[in-house]
């Protein structure tokens, strides 16, 4: 094998796109995932559950709509509200008489709602590989300084900021989120001061899911959707929660981007290894900061 | 003395009873059922080896099947890539599994509980991920497959004596280091690092020596899976199975020796009794481990021993 005989400008340039674009999807999903831990303290392993739930209900609405524009907007809009629903369900039902449980046992509780989440994919879907056609407007290439660069990708690019000021807005600048933030840090406290905790963490636990589903609504269009993917994608988000510092929405993001740069850029250098470089960043990242690279919410 | 010497031996006596009523298993089992029974025994030594970390020392292993998984690959590739005797490679297993642990516990022992965990998981998947991708070497996400064994194990009942006898002589083993002074510091540790600190124990130490301990372990029993199964494959090393043993440990009472052992046959016959019904065996393991969650949390043996009142081990604590 030549080693790194791929890299040229023009292809570090696309593949910086590309893991770009990577970056917006496991940003969205990793920020959801690390609002739970934050918050909840919740290793949620059901997150990428979730996600797959978003990709496959995305794939039926889309079908249902007969494709095209109107049938993808609808899907993006309907599947991650659905993955909320669910979740809400899962909450209301099951998670709020566990809050008090040891992190082991809702790590365990969380993935058996995995292997019943999973068996119920199944079911209703089958085990075939799914395709989500993109829209007209969407396929197709932008030239960008004389380099072809796939639309959609660009969209997720721009996706990605949208979500990340939507998440900052809302912990910052919204009560709900200040309630959060403030469970988050002593939930005692906040309950005895008058405000109904439970309901925060409903809400937060559906809002985290959301970005689940919406994570995996807008990564159809862009691979297979198939058994499986749950698990592939839930590994990764965890490790960029966990280098980033737990609970930290800017964590993720900067996570998200470490996690996407070095996969897409690995694969000119060593394509056959280019999965494992993303770990090795996470272990040296965590040998040198064993809190993650930000500040976290524990 | 005395005393000790004979509640020993109170511990052996049924011990040894059992084993000898397995050896005379396969003269009236049907194959089938005998290979399973070996399986059962891989499984079990395995979720037994992660309860030493998880029960006794209460620290979160999260990726213990990395280590089984090592001690598969170092078999499979002594026997496929060398001209080493194969004996070689079972030897080999549970030290290359013993390195790793060390390797990684060095790094992840810093930190403590969920942290700890995460962080094994990462390294144990960096592992996973280069066994998945190394074709010309580990066979890649395809593996190894029709490994030729030592003849006196490759029949189904010799697998299974290989896997009794090397299960048998673990246990012991394992049994005598958890009624050790190491494994009463370990406990120690586990109840309170704080004033086992105080009093002189190395903490850190004592964790790390009891992840390669229990990694040499989870080795043997990825050694005897391949004599079982003549193959290996990278999902033996998957982050997905790790959490498959904690469950083991879950359901059997990590709070009792044996429970995981008990765990582990539980899942194994779920997985192929169930199997047979329907494809959708997964969703009833769910649903089972839910249930035990919310109700039974303390696991199957574990309930029952408190029914009767016995059982030395306490349950796990987590410092808030």
């Amino acid at each position: 094998m030549d080693f790194a005989s791929n890299i040229t400008i023009p292809a570090l340039f696309q593949q910086t796109l590309v893991g770009l674009s990577r970056t917006t999807i496991l940003f969205i999903v990793a920020s959801g995932l690390s609002l739970i831990l934050g918050v909840l303290r919740i290793p949620n392993v059901a997150h990428g559950s979730l996600y797959m739930i978003g990709a496959f209900i995305m794939y039926s609405v889309n079908l249902f709509f007969g494709g095209g524009q109107a049938g993808f907007w609808m899907a993006v809009l309907i599947s991650p509200v659905a993955v909320a629903l669910i979740s809400l369900a899962v909450e209301r039902g099951l998670f709020q008489h566990l809050y008090e449980r040891e992190h082991l046992m809702l790590l365990l509780f969380t993935f058996s709602i995995t292997l019943v989440f999973g068996d119920l994919v199944k079911m209703v879907w089958g085990s075939d590989y799914r395709c989500v056609d993109l829209p007209a407007s969407f396929q197709g290439f932008f030239t960008i300084f004389g380099f072809p660069f796939p639309r959609y990708n660009l969209f997720l690019i721009i996706i990605g900021p949208v979500v990340a000021f939507g998440l900052w807005f809302l912990t910052n600048k919204t009560r709900i989120g200040k309630i959060a933030r403030a469970a988050a840090v002593d939930r005692e406290m906040v309950g005895a001061i008058g405000i109904n905790v439970s309901l925060v963490f409903a809400a937060v636990f559906v809002i985290g899911c959301f970005l689940a589903g919406l994570g995996g609504a807008l990564v159809a269009p862009t691979q297979n959707i198939r058994q499986g993917m749950d698990h592939a994608i839930i590994i990764e988000a965890f490790l960029i929660v966990i280098m980033g510092g737990l609970g930290n929405i800017w964590g993720a993001l900067l996570g998200a981007l470490i996690f996407g740069l070095t996969d897409s850029i690995g694969v000119l250098v060593l394509p056959q290894f280019a999965i494992v470089f993303p770990y090795v960043v996470v272990v040296i990242a965590l040998f040198f900061r064993p809190k993650g690279l930000l500040k976290s919410t524990w | 003395m005395s005393d000790s010497s004979r509640s020993a031996w109170k511990d052996f006596v049924p011990g040894l009873a059992v084993f000898v009523i397995f050896l005379f298993v396969p003269s009236f089992l049907p194959r089938f059922h005998v290979y399973l029974l070996g399986l059962i025994f891989t499984t079990g030594l395995l979720a037994v080896s992660l309860n030493l970390v998880l029960g006794l020392g209460g620290m979160y292993q999260f990726h213990h099947a990395v280590f089984y998984g090592i001690g598969a690959y170092t078999v499979a590739l002594v026997i496929t890539k060398t001209a080493l005797s194969p004996w070689i490679g079972f030897l080999l297993a549970p030290l290359v599994s013993a390195l790793l642990s060390l390797a990684i516990g060095l790094i992840c022992v810093r930190l403590s509980k969920l942290y700890f965990g995460m962080l094994q998981i990462s390294l144990g998947s960096l592992v996973w991920a280069v066994v998945f991708r190394w074709y010309s070497f580990t066979g890649g996400d395809d593996g190894i497959h029709g490994i030729s064994v030592p003849d006196i194990i490759s029949s189904t009942s010799g697998a299974y004596y290989f896997s009794l006898v090397l299960t048998g002589l673990c246990l012991v083993v394992m049994q005598r280091i958890v009624n050790s002074p190491f494994g009463r510091s370990f406990q120690a540790v586990r109840d309170n690092p704080v004033r086992s600190e105080a009093v002189g124990i190395n903490v850190k130490r004592v964790q790390l020596t009891g992840m390669v301990i229990s990694g040499a372990f989870a080795g043997i029993a990825g050694s005897m899976f391949v004599v079982i199964e003549g193959s290996v494959f990278p999902e033996l090393m998957f982050w997905t199975l790790s959490l498959e043993i904690i469950i083991m440990c879950l359901l059997g009472g990590w709070f009792t020796f044996l429970g995981p052992m008990l765990g582990a046959a539980i899942i194994v016959l779920l997985r192929t009794f169930v199997g047979i019904y329907t494809e959708y065996w997964t969703i009833i393991l769910g649903i089972v481990l839910m249930l035990l969650i919310l109700f039974l949390p303390q696991g199957v043996l574990g309930y029952f021993l408190e029914k009767f009142d016995r059982g030395g081990m306490k349950p796990v604590r987590e410092e808030k």
